[in-house]
């Protein structure tokens, strides 16, 4: 991923930059495949709502901090960027969590606590260190999104499987029918603990590997 | 890059991060006190079930909560406005010096009293309001909230079907001693007037409900004696 510093015009979408939104999708998923993040998704999938108004904030977080840390690249002392990474991602994550409090309050107080735990995302850091400081901004920007949106998939299917099985409902509705108690169904009070969410993380691994073969360390 | 340069740098970098977030911070301040004096609005009306919005509720807690009054620990009579009163800050001082507020309202006729609790949970502090029916022995409703309850488990307590078995419990028995409602592992007696089902996987936050609850209301035992005697 060295620096494509010459002249030429590259097109927005050309199929390199296509490939640094989507193969964080599958090939390259930050939680799947370098089994990072995985602190979060244990934390807050216990029901879907929270997830996915993380996913949506980390989107922002990573997709502006790998900006932000692109267009500073130049200048930053390698001996400090370490710092310099970190205090833009707090700022935004800062910036985030007012915004949220001033205009979704809602929103605001169903995470609490869990705004501020982006900062600890290894995955946000992980990429600003391993692409943001050697690349341009937009491909960064791509870089940024697309490692996000990897990152939300799985939080959605784990958010998704637990709420389902561990409170019987999705986005806090009741969706397993009354009759399904009645013949002695039971919630699964397991799933709501984090135990269950390194599980599920596991079956959803299990499974991504069955699919795409690559993934398989033969050795 | 030399020294001169990387201090430089990181000096600059501090101030324009402290500029941007305190900038942001100061310009967004106005818009979410309202949304907080809003929502604690929006929590007290939903001690006594009135169910508001949260642009409504200013407009419902004026119509119905026409008088709010500050006591002390004997039950007299304090000056001040009860709405802003911290209960946070209140805790930390000693019994006899704390303000202790509570809010009237009159509903078609019918006397309602709301007052604050607060205490802790697991994780972090744990509020709420108790309403009380005229008798000030009847809870009329409960309205929990929590900084950082486990999502699932203790942060149930904010759920309508916890605070939905407040309503009717007492907090004095017959021969009017205080007896303030528990929540109780595994279940609670279905005819115990004092006590609720506590959360599964939530004991901890549940236990700091029934701290909550006796601590919160004792304070205003005095209080509550004086209304029943008058």
């Amino acid at each position: 991923m060295s620096e494509n510093d010459n002249n030429q015009k590259e097109a927005l979408f050309s199929p390199k930059n296509k490939k640094l939104l989507t193969n964080p999708l599958g090939k390259d998923n930050p939680i799947n495949v370098q089994v990072l993040g995985i602190c979060s998704v244990l934390a807050i999938t216990v029901q879907l709502r929270a997830s996915i108004v993380m996913a949506i904030s980390v989107v922002a977080v990573m997709g502006l901090a790998n900006v932000i840390i692109s267009l500073l690249r130049k200048t930053i002392p390698p001996r400090i960027r370490i710092i310099v990474q970190l205090t833009v991602i707090a700022s935004l994550v800062i910036l985030v969590d007012q915004v949220l409090k001033a205009f979704v309050y809602d929103v605001s107080r169903q995470l609490s606590v869990f705004v501020g735990l982006i900062i600890t995302n290894c995955i946000i850091m992980g990429r600003l260190e391993a692409f943001a400081l050697q690349n341009k901004p937009w491909p960064s920007f791509l870089d940024g999104i697309g490692n996000a949106a990897g990152y939300a998939w799985v939080l959605l299917a784990v958010g998704f499987f637990r709420e389902l099985f561990g409170s019987g409902t999705l986005m806090g509705y009741n969706v397993i029918p009354g009759f399904m108690y009645e013949m002695g169904y039971e919630d699964n009070g397991f799933m709501i603990l984090p135990p269950m969410a390194l599980i599920t993380v596991g079956i959803i691994i299990w499974v991504h590997r069955y699919k795409d073969r690559d993934l398989i360390d033969i050795s | 890059m030399t020294n001169r340069y990387i201090f430089l740098y990181a000096s600059a970098m501090v101030v324009i991060v402290a500029l941007v977030l305190s900038g942001a911070a100061t310009l967004l301040r106005p818009i979410q006190e309202r949304n907080m004096r809003m929502e604690k609005m929006q929590n007290i009306l939903a001690a006594i079930d009135i169910p508001a919005s949260r642009d409504e509720a200013e407009e419902l807690f004026n119509q119905y909560f026409t008088v709010t009054k500050i006591v002390d620990h004997r039950g007299e009579e304090l000056e001040g406005d009860a709405f802003e009163v911290e209960l946070q800050e209140e805790n930390r001082k000693p019994v006899e010096e704390r303000q202790l507020p509570v809010f009237i309202a009159d509903v078609d006729g019918e006397t309602f009293y709301v007052v604050p609790v607060r205490g802790s949970g697991l994780w972090g502090a744990i509020w709420g309001y108790v309403g009380l029916e005229s008798d000030v022995k009847t809870i009329a409703g409960a309205n929990f909230d929590h900084a950082s309850e486990t999502p699932g488990l203790g942060a149930e307590i904010s759920g309508e079907s916890f605070e939905n078995q407040f309503r009717g419990k007492k907090i004095f028995d017959e021969d009017s001693n205080f007896r303030p409602v528990r929540v109780v592992k595994g279940g609670a007696p279905d005819d115990d007037p004092h006590a609720v089902d506590g959360i599964s996987g939530g004991t901890i936050t549940s236990d700091g409900v029934t701290d909550m609850l006796r601590n919160g209301l004792e304070v205003y035992k005095p209080y509550f004696e004086k209304i029943k005697s008058s």
